[in-house]
């Protein structure tokens, strides 16, 4: 049949190639007014293994931009522009713990990492309550999660802006978070 | 009516046609050149195709005549010398406007850094002593009839510096810094725009060249080195209150206070200014208000988030920036 008529291939061909490239059209969304889980609705989230009784479920608060390429680069313009990276460093840790690992301290879940930023920690990790919007926590918090891997390929930055200190995010093996079990206030003296 | 009178009146401070200065006296030179040259040749042109196709061979002429094959020949091969001759002088002349609007300006100029950003343009008046150096944005006041020589640099795409009236383009790029010179030999207000596309905003990343008489000038400069004012009444003072409690300072610089980052422009003198966002908006207390309030609605993607303030928070804001003059 296709020997028969060999423009039909090319016609599927170019019907297929236009299929594939419609993919690349409306990816994904870019948020400008979206309304995102704000720090009420985080006032419950648990950061530790130890609770005094019986254990208690996790409150689970979905983290809206862990699909999305457009927040989590703008989470990596704000690491560096709010100067999470005077600590942090490249995500690698120096003041601050390594962001790139496995280890989380105060837990690697989205809600997690947005409290942390919020209410700060111990030995060092200020409060960003009411300096930094919620929209804004979120993109951190997608960025973060990025360095150690956890979000898709096509989601984590591919290139930096500025030069490039360590690999992308998008080449970052992914990481399987352990939660410290050790209290934190033991594990930076 | 007014809309329309507005728009007669920012085209007037916007037309590579209405040069003023020796930078943009030159351009505007050359682009007439170019066109009346360019325009002749089109009409010329155009005739010979229309003559070519509704001429008629005469009665007994043959087409493989040898002599009038190169009779056409000669006229072809002289048609592509004078174009070959006439592109060759538009190259001299563009490279020998170039070459006087690169070189560095006589007399002694006066230098402004300029950096780009996405879609704000940052402005600093330097000098050898740091307590006069001078931060604004989106806003820049030269004087009168002395050259001014710019530095560009980008902290993040290329972007291009373009003030159609005064002289030509040049491009902001990371990590290379670039410079152009211009002189305004007229006061007035001045529209620039950036003229490289440079991501969401790039429309809406304009600014101002507003030329003045050189001790108007003086004074201006002198005024923006103070540090802010320290607001007196009430409002203003919980305005003050609430700016560096709240997610202002995360960007935002005001001298003088504990507000001091400098991602987004410098607020020290806002009051000062003619437009917010980069030309996006008349600097009004209701556009302030706004500006505030839902800048992602004013414009869409720009780096300043929404800031949640409750109303009363919101109008001791707006009262404080008023009041930075």
């Amino acid at each position: 049949m296709s020997s028969r008529c060999p423009e039909r291939r090319w016609v599927l061909g170019a019907v297929a190639l236009w299929a594939v490239t419609l993919g690349g059209c409306e990816r994904e969304r870019r948020g400008f007014h979206d309304r995102v889980p704000g720090t009420p609705a985080l006032s419950m989230v648990r950061q530790s293994d130890l609770q005094p009784g019986p254990r208690t479920a996790d409150a689970a608060v979905p983290s809206p931009y862990d699909d999305n390429a457009y927040a989590v680069s703008e989470g990596k313009r704000l690491f560096n522009q709010y100067n999470c990276s005077g600590c942090h460093f490249q995500g690698g840790g120096g003041i601050g713990p390594p962001l790139m690992d496995a280890e989380w301290i105060y837990g690697s879940e989205p809600q997690n990492i947005f409290a942390t930023i919020v209410e700060g920690r111990p030995n060092g990790m200020p409060s960003f309550r009411h300096r930094i919007p919620d929209q804004q926590v979120w993109q951190l918090v997608a960025y973060v999660r990025s360095m150690s891997g956890l979000l898709a390929k096509d989601v984590a930055p591919g290139r930096s802006d500025d030069m490039q200190v360590t690999a992308q995010e998008q080449q970052t093996t992914k990481e399987h978070p352990v939660k410290s079990a050790v209290p934190p206030s033991t594990q930076r003296p | 009516m007014t809309t329309l009178a507005d728009s007669v009146a920012w085209i007037g401070g916007h037309s590579v046609h209405v040069p003023d200065g020796p930078v943009a006296l030159l351009l505007d030179r050359l682009g007439d050149y170019m066109y009346a040259v360019s325009a002749v040749l089109w009409v010329l042109v155009t005739a010979a195709l229309l003559w070519a196709v509704f001429r008629r061979r005469a009665e007994g002429e043959d087409p493989n005549d040898p002599a009038r094959e190169r009779r056409m020949q000669r006229t072809v091969t002289l048609a592509v010398a004078a174009s070959a001759a006439i592109l060759f002088v538009f190259l001299f002349l563009s490279y020998d406007t170039s070459r006087a609007m690169t070189g560095r300006p006589a007399g002694e100029p006066l230098q402004i850094r300029v950096t780009g950003h996405q879609w704000w343009w940052e402005v600093e008046y330097r000098d050898s002593l740091p307590q006069h150096w001078a931060t604004t944005a989106n806003e820049i006041h030269v004087p009168v009839g002395r050259p001014v020589v710019f530095d560009f640099r980008s902290s993040d795409v290329n972007h291009s510096f373009w003030v159609p009236q005064l002289g030509g383009k040049r491009d902001l790029i990371p990590g290379q810094e670039t410079s152009l010179w211009f002189r305004a030999d007229t006061a007035g207000v001045y529209r620039g725009q950036c003229a490289e596309f440079c991501g969401y905003q790039h429309a809406k990343m304009a600014f101002e060249v507003i030329a003045e008489p050189p001790p108007r000038f003086a004074e201006w400069l002198v005024q923006q080195r103070d540090t802010a004012a320290t607001p007196t009444d009430s409002l203003a003072q919980r305005g003050q209150l609430v700016f560096v409690t709240s997610p202002c300072v995360m960007c935002h610089s005001i001298s003088g206070t504990t507000a001091g980052s400098r991602i987004g422009p410098d607020l020290t003198h806002i009051a000062s200014r003619r437009t917010i966002a980069a030309g996006t908006l008349l600097n009004t207390q209701g556009n302030l208000f706004a500006w505030i309030t839902d800048p992602q609605g004013l414009k869409p993607g720009t780096r300043m988030p929404a800031t949640q303030l409750g109303p009363k928070d919101l109008a001791a804001v707006v009262a404080y920036l008023e009041t930075l003059r």
